[in-house]
């Protein structure tokens, strides 16, 4: 914008030596030390990938297009088709992002517009300190104070919306310990809440002041600026945010192994017990052999595939969002 | 004068290292065996069965403390992962509670053997405050854990428990969310002992009916039975006992009601055949005295040892669980094996080239 053309280039400073300036041989090796950790990451990345392929093949082989695209994991008769997996992973990722998106998007509005600058810190550190609590922390606090109460609303829930036409399936059969997508989804929604918030704080604090004061300025309410000028500065920032999140949630595997109530089926019942791929691979690796352990090992494999997918759509997002402000 | 002493106590480090490595030898040259051999120093490593972890534990603890020199690390992941390593030689031993499939790839080490030492009854536990002394017959198990019953006072319940007033609570099944060496044995029992009402299968995790409660481990599904009026599940005997959980008697393949016990658990090896290679099937033992659901497990031990010192551990280590292992067994919930089993597993034991 017309800001950043004000600012003066500045001259460089002279150089102090010769024609071999001190220090050169050390920025050589800095170079070569940074250039060698920069591939390290892509080369462990690509082993990972290689090794992981390699151990599923026996998987792929023996299922074929089955593997991902049949319902049917019983490994005790030796079927291993993750389509039930994969639906409640994703399922699980959906309710979790459904809960956790409106906060986060709650919070990041309230430090960045609303809340008073004394406020505002301890608030901020709080966010930040959930994200560090250990994942088996909540999944354990689920299990315990969570798990019972949420079974009564889901029965209650449940006896409400039976006989309306979709609802009333999703909510059918609640499972009475409580164990199911609902409770994993809750669960996995406050764990990504604190990453979703922290990075729309983020992009929030970067719309210009000067839109925001001119919205004002114009006579608009609080809400009406927040909606005519901070909305529409942040939007593909808040999806990125959102689809971060939603890698984070697809991957969460121990909280989610102790509330779903290990079930691999393909189900719409969402107070149903179910199973993810990150709870399968956690509750049976220890005791498989064989085919079902290149099949665990697989489900790894697509795990990553999802997790590369979304972060290039984070990516693609983001690099949309940079070309549209116009950062040169 | 400060980072002097600091360099001086640096250059110490590897010196008392040396020295502790050459004390630590001449201790271990100097224990002796349960035989009376002399042991050389050295680290056998077991991975495997977490259901016969705690004894091999207290076994490894009393082991040591007879042959310094000796360490003994057993660490738990499973019996698949135990095999998995012990295939590829990444343990000099490994504890596992059902056998190599003949689709697995053969253990890198060549010809192995497997040792029994222990075995434990799978309990029936079951929360019912007005029940003391519940019996169910192997049909009834079945048609419980695949919900074909739901309520105590069914009918198939009421003939196995025909003095007992049964309320109509419904039943809550728990099982395991891991997948376990219990839940193999104990769907393996119910496919011996009951074909035509367990119609779920068997292997270490079970297609269980979504209308199940899952419980991570022994302790997992003890929590659930204990917290829930009604319900019902698998539990190792150490963890129900543990756990002050109340067990059902099982009838068994010869028609006699019997509660879950050390002793009863050894009768049902006495019931049973041992194989050439050590393997044996304790479930639905016809032995008239026997608990019907009894979990095998063994230690996996290849035939030639290629590490002469380990090799003498090893063989030492399980000379003392066959011998003094067995009389220990009972104080940690383990049953130990019929005089037959030991002297035949004996043999094969000392059969061991080291």
């Amino acid at each position: 914008m017309a800001v950043t053309d004000t600012i003066p280039e500045q001259a460089p400073r002279p150089l102090v030596g010769g024609d071999r300036p001190p220090g050169a041989l050390a920025d050589r090796v800095f170079r070569a030390l940074a250039l060698g950790a920069g591939l390290l990451v892509l080369v462990i990345l690509g082993l990972i990938i290689y090794e992981m392929t390699n151990q599923s093949l026996p998987w792929f082989r023996a299922e074929g297009f089955n593997a991902i695209f049949s319902d049917n994991w019983v490994p005790s008769a030796g079927h291993y088709g993750a389509l039930g997996l994969v639906v409640g992973t994703l399922v699980v990722g959906a309710i979790a992002l459904l809960i956790a998106v409106p906060v986060s998007v709650g919070i990041a509005l309230f430090v960045t517009e609303v809340a008073h600058r004394r406020v505002r810190r301890p608030i901020v550190y709080t966010i930040d300190l959930l994200a560090a609590i250990p994942s088996v922390v909540f999944g354990l606090w689920a299990l315990r104070a969570l798990e019972t109460p949420l079974a009564n609303v889901y029965s209650s829930v449940s006896d409400a919306l039976s006989g309306v036409p979709i609802l009333g399936a999703l909510t059918a059969n609640p499972n009475p310990s409580g164990a199911s997508y609902m409770t994993a989804g809750i669960v996995v929604a406050i764990m990504i809440t604190p990453i979703i918030t922290a990075i729309t704080r983020e992009v929030y604090a970067t719309c210009p002041p000067a839109q925001k004061e001119a919205a004002l300025a114009l006579g608009a309410t609080r809400w009406e600026m927040i909606r005519g000028s901070v909305f529409p500065h942040s939007r593909s920032g808040v999806t990125a945010a959102v689809i971060i999140g939603f890698g984070r949630a697809v991957g969460e595997t121990i909280a989610v192994a102790l509330v779903i109530g290990s079930s691999p089926r393909l189900t719409e019942q969402i107070f149903g017990p179910g199973d993810t791929m990150a709870s399968v691979i956690v509750n049976s690796f220890g005791e498989a052999t064989g085919t079902e352990r290149a099949a665990l090992i697989g489900l790894g494999v697509v795990l990553l595939a999802v997790t590369v997918v979304i972060g290039v759509l984070a990516r693609t997002v983001l690099a949309g969002r940079q070309r549209r402000l116009g950062v040169a | 004068m400060r980072s002097r002493s600091r360099h001086v106590s640096w250059l110490l480090v590897p010196v008392l290292a040396v020295g502790t490595v050459a004390l630590a030898t001449g201790v271990a040259t100097a224990g002796v065996s349960a035989k009376g051999t002399k042991l050389a120093g050295a680290t056998l490593n077991g991975s495997g069965s977490t259901f016969q972890q705690a004894y091999q534990q207290e076994a490894t603890a009393r082991f040591v403390k007879k042959n310094s020199g000796i360490t003994i690390n057993y660490s738990g992941g499973g019996s698949g992962k135990g095999r998995t390593d012990f295939t590829n030689q990444v343990v000099d031993f490994a504890g596992t509670d059902g056998l190599f499939k003949p689709t697995d790839p053969a253990p890198k080490g060549g010809p192995y053997d497997y040792i029994p030492f222990v075995a434990a009854p799978i309990t029936v536990s079951y929360n019912l405050s007005s029940v003391k002394n519940l019996q169910l017959s192997a049909d009834t198990i079945a048609k419980i854990f695949s919900r074909q019953i739901k309520t105590w006072n069914d009918p198939a319940v009421k003939a196995d428990n025909p003095k007992a007033s049964l309320p109509s609570t419904a039943i809550t099944v728990a099982h395991r969310s891991d997948s376990s060496g219990t839940t193999q044995n104990f769907t393996q029992y119910l496919t011996t002992a009951a074909p035509t009402s367990w119609t779920l299968g068997s292997g270490s995790t079970v297609p269980w009916p979504a209308d199940t409660q899952a419980g991570n481990g022994n302790a997992g599904v003890a929590n659930i039975i204990k917290s829930t009026d009604g319900a019902v599940g698998y539990v190792d005997f150490s963890d129900a006992r543990a756990a002050a959980l109340t067990f059902a008697s099982v009838k068994n393949a010869a028609g006699k009601i019997v509660a879950p016990s050390v002793a009863a658990t050894t009768a049902a090896l006495q019931g049973v055949k041992l194989a050439a290679d050590g393997t044996y099937n304790p479930l639905n033992s016809p032995n008239a005295k026997a608990y019907p659901i009894a979990s095998p497990t063994w230690m996996l031990v290849y035939q030639t040892q290629t590490d002469p010192a380990k090799g003498a551990a090893l063989k030492a280590y399980l000379t003392f669980i066959l011998t003094d292992g067995q009389k220990f067994a009972s104080s940690v919930d383990y049953a130990p094996l019929p005089p037959a089993f030991v002297k035949a597993t004996q043999a094969r034991v000392n059969a061991i080239k080291a």
